[in-house]
């Protein structure tokens, strides 16, 4: 047992946060504020670089790797707050024709909402009873899918979210995204990588900001706040690397929970510790916060893992 | 990332589960929680067990006595003597987690040579005399003396919380040797003898209704300089390896049994009707996500101390903020399962639930743990 990242993931995990960082930092993103449009330079960036090629068999033109890897590099993605439907168009690489390589966008309707509609090129998922098939290259044809142009039924929301378009669309909006435990994993992993990252926002301002004479992180109140944020991001990690390594379905039920209450709570208390100027636009606090709360309405829901997990103890196999 | 064991680590499990199946039945039945002699002989016949069939000191290094095992095999042990029901450390607790590891990691041969095979061997019990009435979380500010007179030192003062201080032969006892060094410097770790003139034993009451530990009076208690672990003043340096071991892997047996009782209190709600309340299943259900994550928590931070081959770190508060919290959680939801009769004292879970409130309080406060959190991972400055 070796419960930690290998030499090679640590440095894949590296060479992702590099990547990002050097094309979508904070400038990048806060220009993205102003104009949400799909960068599709970037997008065609990442297929090159193999974020979506990632778990593909090398025979069938991808990089080979597994889960663990998929997960580290989606963690990084949710640091930056990478905008686009990063999660459906990795699950659709090898199923959908120019997915792997970032040619072509795709998304999925997820518990009755479709993140970056109008801009995506596909549409999976059962859409309101439209069933479209789209040009795919994997055997998965029989799956119900949708094309944007025959989506007609949706609405469009005025976002939370700048950062995530988003759609309503009608009836269930499909089980496709509910029932794939991927979806539910990855999305665990982007919300550790905002958690995470506001934990270290929080903790910058707190040995920065001085109030009554001294930085504010000397006083408990605000010193605790961050402790606690710190200790919900390493549940975080552990719950998300675990369901990553086994894959299980009730590991990745508990990675949701602890990555979804790390992200909109380390959000909050982020916040918190800004005191003023983290209510305002400009500071990023709100962006981090909006993105988690559109995350957990991704892919089935808290109650859903609650449920499979009590499920277990009664199944006495716990 | 692995989370798999090597044949090995499989086949040491399995030998384990043989022995364990083999064993446990011939054991005596549980003493009562006020019987302390009865406690006593209890755990001491179970290390007396272990010792026997080589078990015992599994973690602990060869050249201490030790059986040199990995930290991941130390994990299989806790896991499958829970799992099998086997008594917990109990009674031998300070000698196995905190005195014996210190006294292996600073004593000298002749210490190692005297102390920790008794401790393996199940004929001796060491309790710990830390916590003072004036130094509980600033552990530092005690005013325990000690002062030399020819070969020996000379104690006086009084110690508070010391767990099995009834029937302990020895206590690691943390005094006061410099009066006039800053507060953490002048402090050194000696083991005293229980049976030395001078020493009194008051046991106290816990809100559970059982003399859990006492207090300790030292009146002019002689010591020999001989039994100083470490340099003179360089108690303080000496005392952090002891707690660092504490926080490291004092509750990985506990948080298999939690898993355990989890699983008990699911059924009973089956049983009783209860479960078919879904607000009460997702509290379950947090709480089983709660528990699988401290264990994995656990074998993450295992594999560290494997990797670095260092005393567990910092990183120990982490798991310690939240088990103790989540076990609060635990036995409340049993007593939601439970209803009218979690008011009922006779039962266990009503115990344990008692029992529970000392956990966010014990081996440093959580107030302790965050700050220690706070200051020594996160790096924020010290302050109020």
């Amino acid at each position: 047992m070796h419960f930690q990242l290998t030499d090679d993931q640590s440095a894949l995990k590296a060479g992702v946060r590099e990547l990002l960082e050097g094309r979508f930092g904070r400038e990048r993103l806060r220009a993205a504020v102003e104009a949400p449009r799909l960068d599709r330079a970037l997008w065609r960036e990442l297929g090159d670089a193999g974020f979506f090629a990632l778990r593909l068999p090398e025979a069938d033109g991808g990089v080979g790797l597994g889960l663990p890897e998929a997960v580290l590099a989606f963690e990084e993605a949710g640091r930056v707050l990478l905008t686009g439907p990063l999660v459906a168009t990795h699950l659709a690489a090898g199923e959908v024709a120019g997915a792997a390589t970032g040619e072509a966008v795709v998304t999925a309707a997820y518990g009755g909402l479709v993140e970056w509609m109008e801009q995506a090129d596909v549409v999976r998922g059962d859409v309101a009873g439209a069933r479209g098939v789209t040009a795919a290259g994997g055997a998965a044809a029989a799956e119900a899918r949708a094309s944007v142009a025959s989506v007609a039924s949706a609405e469009p929301m005025e976002s939370l979210d700048p950062l995530t378009p988003l759609h309503r669309v009608r009836g269930s909006g499909g089980s496709y995204g509910s029932v794939d435990p991927l979806a539910v994993l990855l999305t665990a992993a982007e919300q550790l990588g905002t958690a995470a990252r506001t934990c270290e926002l929080a903790v910058q301002h707190a040995r920065t900001r001085e109030q009554f004479g001294q930085p504010i992180g000397a006083f408990q109140a605000v010193k605790h706040l961050c402790a606690q944020m710190l200790v919900r991001v390493e549940m975080a990690r552990v719950a998300v690397y675990a369901a990553a390594v086994t894959a299980d379905p009730l590991d990745i039920a508990s990675a949701r929970l602890f990555a979804d209450q790390a992200a909109v709570r380390g959000a909050r208390d982020c916040l918190q510790v800004h005191g003023g100027m983290g209510f305002t636009w400009e500071s990023d606090v709100h962006l981090y916060l909006k993105r988690a709360w559109v995350r957990t309405q991704r892919a089935g829901s808290a109650t859903q893992s609650e449920e499979g997990l009590a499920a277990e103890l009664v199944a006495g196999t716990a | 990332m692995d989370l798999t064991h090597t044949p090995e680590e499989e086949e040491f499990r399995a030998r384990l589960r043989e022995w364990l199946a083999k064993m446990l039945p011939s054991l005596p039945a549980k003493p009562s929680p006020d019987d302390w002699p009865g406690r006593r002989a209890y755990d001491l016949g179970w290390q007396r067990m272990l010792h026997d069939a080589g078990y015992a000191g599994l973690h602990w290094p060869v050249d201490a006595g030790g059986q040199g095992a990995t930290p991941t095999q130390h994990l299989i042990f806790l896991e499958e003597t829970e799992k099998a029901g086997a008594p917990y450390v109990g009674a031998n607790f300070v000698g196995l987690l905190h005195a014996g590891p210190t006294i292996a990691a600073e004593g000298t041969p002749e210490q190692r040579a005297r102390w920790l095979p008794p401790v393996l061997r199940g004929e001796e019990v060491w309790c710990q005399g830390f916590s003072e009435p004036d130094a509980g979380s600033d552990l530092a500010a005690l005013r325990t003396r000690a002062w030399r007179d020819g070969d020996d030192y000379v104690v006086s003062g009084s110690k508070i919380w010391t767990s099995h201080a009834e029937v302990a032969d020895w206590c690691e006892l943390l005094v006061r040797t410099d009066a006039t060094a800053p507060k953490h410097r002048g402090i050194s770790w000696l083991a005293m003898p229980m049976d030395a003139p001078g020493v009194t034993v008051r046991p106290l009451r816990t809100l559970a209704g059982s003399a859990e530990f006492a207090e300790v009076f030292l009146d002019e208690v002689r010591v020999p300089v001989a039994n100083r672990v470490g340099a003179e003043n360089d108690g303080w340096r000496v005392t952090m390896v002891t707690l660092s071991f504490e926080r490291g892997t004092a509750f990985v047996g506990e948080v298999v049994a939690c898993r355990r009782v989890l699983g008990e209190l699911a059924r009973t709600a089956r049983k009783n009707g209860r479960w078919d309340d879904p607000a009460l299943r997702r509290r379950l259900g947090t709480l089983n996500a709660e528990f699988r994550t401290l264990w994995r928590l656990t074998q993450w931070n295992v594999s560290e101390s494997e990797r670095t081959g260092g005393v567990p770190g910092a990183g120990g508060s982490v798991f310690k903020l939240r088990y103790s919290h989540a076990r609060q959680e635990l036995y409340d939801a049993a007593a939601e399962v439970l209803g009218p009769d979690a008011l009922d004292q006779g039962r266990e879970w009503t115990l344990d639930r008692l029992s529970s409130l000392s956990y966010t309080i014990a081996a440093g406060t959580s107030q302790i743990q965050h700050n220690i959190v706070a200051e020594r991972i996160l790096g924020l400055p010290k302050g109020r």
